[in-house]
């Protein structure tokens, strides 16, 4: 097999002295920028795109794509210690993360979701080494059409799926729409909502948002409940990954699961932050454990880190081969190859066959890396949860303001900051899910371009959403996941008054 | 550092020596502002120039290029036009310089900001799917007439350059298209590869890695004069291959101005060392090869033919919009 053989000669190319310094550089950086929220990936790796210049490409790009893994890995670490998404895609990985440091079991989280991270690029990775012709192929069948059903399965899929009351499940999706309109809106060119002002203009930034709602709104709910930090005993010694480890074949269903909608929505390109979301709302539905979801279920960690890590790796074979990146880190590689003088393309795999296989070769390794670097870390950071939270509180306040500035250098975004922490606080009182909100602000605008360039090309006609197999086969799907959970809830509950009744005779 | 009190003397007056050689030097970090993002043309420019200045040390300071794209551009300008007086900061412009304010009403003019340099002109092309039936500009213009629903011409954002382009197009002919807005450059080249437009209007370089690879072809290129490049970019053919649409009947040209602004306020000393930095810039071997491999039209200038190129340019775009109906009321 030709390709099999290419992928021996670019391990070879990866396998050299300095590229795995390199690699093991990347990762460490990586961490370091995924566990600073408002850093995060794309930016750490523009700020060090330039010190690439004077490399060869192929050594470049190790080193930018270990940076992008290590981001990816650091963004769970501050959800689950803190609450505080450090990446858009780890939003999911708090609901359940969060939970287990609180209960004291930090290290149990913090293993569940690197291993899952590794399992989750490890099958993004196969993806691209074997099938990546046929794939990228595939993912030219997208129009616009195709992209709103991609979007609109995920919505119906969260709706659906949920377990808490859907009527305040669709009033945070809703609110989450109309956050995401604000802003200059890219089919008719002009601004909307912004009243005048130019700070508004930007739009709600979501990670400024997700800081705000999670990291603040968290603080906020605990100084309420009197200053205790609960995780006080957490156990940090390495058996503890040992342990988690074992115990991690009886998920083997829900990590496949993850898997697939993960390599999915990476293709598509609906990109990680709708996989894990996808992962998770799914493993919510079918896990025996559902109901507990939330509370702090290792599977409820497991399931949006892998798909979330299956589709950000599978996004870079979009762009090796059709020059669309699929996540905004994606983008800035995109930048950087097309410096070296690399285009992108359905050219790149022919003319270029060292640098593809030398990267392709150093995915599996600088994932092999990156794990066993925050594996060993893990005692480090769970450590960080026996401090008491009066001291560790004031520094997240910095570090979320910190955060909210750099996006875009902007002090108006620390006042957004604190006024989505007081709208967090507010939906956790009264019981209403923050996720959808969330989901909705980051997909909601893409979703509303897609819906709109689709009707300007049918000139307004709604049959284009069943133009074709693919098309009507993803509205059919998602139209099936939003009316499962109503259809089972309500059959479930006729079981119920029919046992009932039976009882109330047989008590006659 | 700790000096003899004797060596201060002399070494003030070495640096009073060397002083005299350029009357401003930066003092810290120079930031390149790109108001669009991370991957496109815009952004491919800033860091190529980026690397020629750092390779060529034409100055003892680093340059960041950072991404500002929100409201198509505006937050990149506006932060320009914030920074009045800092001489450590620039900005990459396109005809956006004047289409942005003129489409929403913000608070924008390039006249509050200092002229750097031009450092090229960017073509736009007629491209189709490579299985696509339409071999000529006239074909095309044919099918377009006949067409309904109308034909789909993919872009990049509303009210821009392509959405201008296509609006020419529908004037020419007297037919209407439909015209999909999308995110990149990038994007409406994959579309069209797709087969889910039956054109686009990109510039060369965004549909090039598209055409090498044999999805899509380009038609005719919206200029009066042929490209320039006559080295093979495909198997067998090269930019200067690609007719004008004028010479096929489609009576529609557009360029568009690449150039590097600083804020306003800056003192004349100041613009005169970025002056000089972007001559240099431009004669380098570098970006010769930038502007070959981007097809893009190179046409450095500074200083009055600068400032006279740009009040016609704006002219010419307030013309145009106004004519589309692209003005914000």
């Amino acid at each position: 097999m030709d390709d099999f053989s290419s992928l021996l000669a670019g391990f070879q190319i990866a396998l050299s002295w300095h590229n795995i310094g390199f690699m093991a550089l990347g990762v460490i950086l990586g961490i370091v920028v995924g566990v600073l929220p408002g850093l995060g990936g794309p930016n750490g790796v523009a700020i060090l795109l330039p010190l690439t210049f004077g490399m060869d490409p192929t050594s470049a790009i190790i080193l930018l794509s270990s940076i992008y893994w290590g981001a990816l890995f650091g963004g769970a670490i501050t959800s689950i210690l803190f609450n505080i998404p450090g990446e858009a895609w780890s939003v999911a990985t708090t609901f359940d993360g969060y939970p287990m440091a609180i209960r004291g079991h930090a290290a149990e989280a913090l293993t569940a979701a690197f291993t899952a991270s590794f399992i989750g690029a490890l099958s993004g990775v196969v993806l691209i080494t074997f099938v990546a012709p046929l794939v990228a192929s595939f993912a030219l069948r997208f129009g616009p059409a195709e992209f709103f059903a991609v979007f609109l399965l995920t919505f119906c899929s969260f709706v659906g799926m949920g377990r808490d009351n859907r009527a305040k499940i669709i009033t945070s999706l809703c609110i989450g729409f109309l956050l995401a309109a604000v802003g200059l809106d890219s089919i008719s060119g002009d601004l909307r909502m912004t009243f005048g002002s130019t700070e508004l203009m930007r739009g709600f930034d979501f990670l400024v948002v997700v800081i705000g709602l999670f990291g603040i709104g968290e603080i906020l709910l605990t100084a309420e409940e009197g200053l205790v930090f609960k995780g006080k005993h957490a156990k940090i010694d390495l058996k503890v990954v040992l342990k988690t480890w074992a115990s991690l074949p009886r998920y083997w269903l829900t990590l496949v699961r993850s898997c697939v909608v993960g390599m999915w929505m990476g293709v598509t390109p609906g990109g990680a932050i709708a996989a894990s979301f996808m992962g998770y709302g799914l493993a919510k539905r079918f896990s025996k454990r559902g109901a507990h979801f939330g509370k702090g279920e290792i599977e409820g960690v497991l399931a949006p880190e892998t798909a979330a890590h299956a589709a950000g790796t599978s996004a870079l074979l979009p762009m090796l081969a059709l020059g669309i990146p699929g996540s905004a880190t994606a983008a800035v590689l995109l930048g950087g190859l097309l410096v070296w003088g690399l285009q992108p393309g359905p050219m790149l795999f022919v003319e270029q066959k060292d640098f593809v296989w030398g990267l392709i070769a150093s995915m599996y390794l600088g994932n092999l890396a990156g794990l066993i670097i925050v594996l060993a870390t893990v005692p480090l950071f769970a450590a960080v949860m026996r401090i008491p939270f009066s001291f560790v509180a004031p520094v997240i306040l910095i570090v979320c303001a910190i955060g909210a500035y750099t996006i875009s250098n902007s002090v108006f975004d620390i006042w957004v900051m604190l006024g989505f922490g007081i709208l967090g606080y507010i939906f956790k009182k009264l019981d209403y899910p923050l996720a959808p909100l969330v989901l909705a602000l980051v997909l909601g605008d893409r979703a509303e371009d897609a819906f709109r360039q689709a009707l300007l090309g049918s000139a307004g006609s709604l049959d284009v959403f069943w133009a074709n197999g693919l098309v009507s086969g993803l509205v059919i799907v998602a139209l099936v996941l939003l009316l499962w959970g109503p259809i089972t809830d309500a059959i479930a509950a006729l079981g119920r008054r029919n046992e009932s009744a039976k009882a109330a005779k047989a008590a006659e | 550092m700790k000096m003899h009190w004797l060596a201060v003397p002399f070494v003030t007056a070495a640096l009073a020596s060397a002083a005299p050689a350029l009357a401003w030097e930066p003092t810290k970090p120079i930031e390149i502002v790109v108001p669009f993002s991370a991957g496109g043309a815009s952004d491919q420019m800033a860091r190529t120039i980026q690397g020629i200045i750092q390779k060529h040390q034409l100055t003892t300071q680093p340059i960041i290029v950072i991404n500002k794209p929100a409201a198509g551009g505006a937050e990149g300008m506006l932060d320009i036009q914030k920074s009045a007086g800092d001489p450590h900061k620039l900005i990459t412009t396109s005809s956006g310089i004047f289409m942005t304010p003129m489409a929403t009403k913000l608070p924008l003019n390039w006249t509050d900001y200092t002229p750097v340099a031009m450092m090229a002109q960017d073509s736009f092309v007629l491209w189709v799917n490579a299985k696509s039936p339409h071999k000529t500009a006239g074909d095309f213009m044919e099918a377009a007439k006949k067409a309904s629903p109308p034909l789909k011409i993919g872009g990049t954002s509303s009210k821009r350059e392509d959405n201008l382009i296509v609006f020419a197009m529908e004037k020419q002919i007297g037919a209407k298209f439909a015209y999909i807005p999308y995110t990149s450059g990038g994007q409406a080249s994959t579309q069209l590869s797709g087969g889910h437009v039956e054109a686009n209007t990109n510039n060369p370089a965004e549909d090039l890695a598209n055409w090498r690879g044999g999805a899509t072809r380009p038609i005719c290129v919206f200029a009066d004069q042929p490209m320039v490049y006559r080295d093979k970019v495909t198997e067998n053919a090269s930019w200067a291959d690609i007719p004008t649409c004028t010479s096929q009947g489609l009576n529609v040209s557009y360029q568009m101005l690449r150039g590097m602004f600083m804020p306003g306020k800056v003192t004349k000393d100041q613009q005169a060392f970025y002056v000089n930095m972007f001559k240099k810039v431009s004669e380098t071997q570098e970006w010769k090869d930038y502007l070959a491999r981007n097809a893009l039209v190179g046409d450095y200038r500074d200083g009055e033919a600068f400032v006279s190129f740009l009040k016609a340019d704006e002219e010419k775009h307030a013309r145009l919009m106004s004519e589309a109906g692209f003005m914000a009321k």
